[in-house]
């Protein structure tokens, strides 16, 4: 049942409604930036539910989220600079590259846990990251610039305001699909085997069938996130990868209320809009002061998120709809 | 592909593994006593290395730099563990992984507002500067420094850890840590005192690092990789694990670079071979750790019980 008055369905509308509306205010006020800026938090946030299905659902704790992310987008690049510009071509070969490692991956980490889960997924990662710098016809260190976004028909991703639209559509889809999942009875299994697997194992459940079926779907909306990431950018690059890319991830996750489906959404725009806000903070009380803030705005993204670990550990999405229903 | 280049191969690769068990060491006993996942270990070695190129550029004293850059990492690491790290320890391992991550990005931008976004150098001590002949091959007398003042430190924390009363704690606390602190062993202490420890150590290779990398903001992230993939191949919580495993990942990194592109030219196509050979020789150490953990997800040489 649907209660309408729990901040768990208002909140999500209301958020919605607002990234729907966003291009026309932008349009409206001539401020284009929004657009991009709002693709960004679009494109992080459906990364970071992806990674929260089986994170926050699945208690697997994958530090190497990134690496589905980079794939996606070097299916893009790669695709792109051998002159295969169908955009529907490029969204399967993402998926199915994404699936095909993250079966292969995942088939190797599900089978450990806690540290060494963490560790072992980080590793792979960084497998991927140096893969992708090593690989010099595509740019190596560099990164692959892309010269023209995927052609998807009808829809032109060549506009901005398309393309920051697909994206949204993909993001409650993805809200969509993950709610479906966690509600059936493999999303119960998931999170029985999160809260004791040894029980689920006594009560006949294979669960690393389970755990490898949810990684490998996780993975493969994260791909989803880099094929826009990509179209977004026009830009494939290691950096895509990197190990600080997942970190990002799990502060988004942890920031808007882990195990909350909404939560990773919520994080995201925190946590961008926490960023862009300090690198051009100019209030003009005490320029020198804020001079540090704009170019040293990363040491008080860490301060945040130590102080957000150590006292608001339920994320801001979180408290509010956990306050509601008390 | 000659003897002595081979040799010195293995060289820099016992060298890069003596530095990683510098850090491995601290980072293993952290893990295996307080069950804690320390991200920020590479941040330690980095201000090592920045203290100590800033206090070598002051003084013009090696020795006094070392002693500088290994007591203001110990004293940073007592300070972080008192008062953010040590509420850490019982939770879940997730928390502790993203306290850390913002400990790292916190590091990284106080070293670029002190000392600026690009490297600044340190050479090497005068006295190490020349080279020294090992069977009839040149070898830097500083980087050869550098593996006997690891290997004169791994003899040193054998001793401590085998021989000495606080080792035995350490030990009793890596293989169980509530017990210990059931016998009335003030716990608490014995974990700052492991911590600071660790942190000094890696003060250390931070140091002996920096006249033969670049000191630089983030230079502690892909050390940091590293020092995990030691720790995990070597079984977490075993000093012994991290010796050998610092060894072997050390060896593997540096041989497996320099040769293995060659040796696959000689086996499949040249273009291939060019293209496939740097990619394959830089996920070596990765691969090497995803087999030992689907084999033996304890690591190689585990915690010994009982």
């Amino acid at each position: 049942m649907v209660d309408f008055r729990s901040a768990r369905f208002w909140i999500p509308l209301v958020v919605l409604a607002g990234f729907a509306l966003l291009p026309v205010y932008a349009g409206l006020t001539g401020q284009s930036f929004y657009v991009t800026l709002f693709s960004r938090i679009l494109i992080y946030a459906l990364a970071a539910v992806a990674l929260n299905f089986v994170l926050g659902f699945g208690g697997l704790v994958s530090f190497g989220h990134a690496l589905y992310m980079g794939l996606g987008a070097y299916a893009v690049g790669i695709l792109s600079f051998h002159g295969v510009t169908n955009g529907w071509v490029h969204l399967g070969a993402a998926l199915l590259i994404g699936g095909l490692f993250a079966t292969v991956i995942g088939a190797v980490v599900v089978r450990t846990g806690g540290m060494t889960f963490i560790m072992i997924t980080l590793a792979f990662a960084q497998m991927g990251y140096f893969l992708a710098v090593s690989l010099k016809q595509y740019g190596g260190d560099d990164g692959l610039t892309i010269d023209a976004r995927s052609l998807m028909g009808v829809v032109d991703f060549g506009n901005n305001t398309v393309l920051y639209y697909a994206i949204l559509a993909t993001l409650i889809a993805a809200l969509w699909l993950f709610n479906r999942i966690l509600g059936a009875r493999f999303g119960f299994v998931l999170k029985g085997t999160k809260s004791n697997e040894r029980r689920m194992l006594a009560l006949g459940f294979p669960t690393l069938r389970y755990k490898l079926s949810a990684y490998v779907i996780s993975a493969m909306v994260c791909t989803l996130a880099g094929f826009f990431l990509a179209n977004f950018t026009k830009f494939a690059s290691p950096s895509y990868m990197q190990w600080s890319v997942s970190g990002e991830l799990i502060v988004i996750i942890v920031l808007g209320g882990m195990g909350t489906l909404f939560g990773p959404v919520v994080g995201a725009i925190v946590l961008l809009l926490l960023e862009e806000i300090l690198q051009g903070w100019k209030p003009g009380i005490y320029p020198p002061f804020e001079e540090i803030v704009n170019k040293h705005w990363q040491l008080f993204i860490g301060l945040f998120v130590i102080l957000v670990v150590l006292y608001a550990k339920r994320g801001v999405y979180g408290y509010f709809a956990e306050a509601r229903r008390e | 592909m000659t003897w002595g280049l081979f040799l010195t191969q293995v060289l820099n690769g016992l060298q890069l593994g003596v530095l990683l068990f510098l850090l491995a060491a601290g980072l293993t006993l952290v893990f295996g006593i307080m069950n804690f996942v320390n991200l920020a270990h590479g941040s330690l070695y980095m201000m090592g290395a920045y203290f100590g190129a800033a206090a070598f550029a002051a003084t013009g004293s090696f020795i006094a730099a070392g002693a500088i850059a290994v007591v203001g990492t110990l004293v940073l690491g007592f300070a972080i563990e008192r008062v953010a790290l040590m509420r850490l320890y019982s939770r879940d391992h997730l928390d502790q992984v993203l306290a850390t991550f913002g400990l790292i990005l916190v590091f990284n931008e106080v070293v670029r507002y002190l000392w600026g976004p690009s490297s600044i150098y340190m050479n090497a001590p005068e006295a190490l500067s020349g080279q020294v002949t090992l069977f009839g091959l040149n070898y830097p007398s500083y980087r050869f420094a550098i593996i006997a003042a690891g290997l004169t430190v791994a003899a040193g924390l054998y001793l401590l850890i085998n021989k000495t009363r606080l080792g035995m704690l350490i030990r009793a606390g890596a293989s169980n840590a509530e017990m210990v602190s059931a016998l009335g062993v003030d716990i608490k202490f014995l974990n700052t005192m492991v911590f600071a420890m660790g942190a000094g150590l890696a003060g250390l290779a931070g140091l002996m690092a920096g006249p033969i990398l670049s000191v630089q903001p983030g230079m502690g992230e892909p050390v940091l990789i590293l020092t995990l993939v030691v720790i995990v191949t070597g079984g977490i919580g075993s000093i012994r694990g991290a010796f050998y495993g610092a060894l072997i990942v050390g060896l593997v990194d540096t041989v497996g670079r320099a040769f293995l592109p060659i040796l696959l030219q000689m086996t499949i196509e040249r273009s291939i071979a060019q293209a496939a050979g740097p990619a394959i020789a830089s996920m070596l150490i990765y691969l090497l750790m995803a087999v030992v953990l689907a084999l033996r997800p304890q690591g190689l040489f585990p915690v010994r019980h009982g």
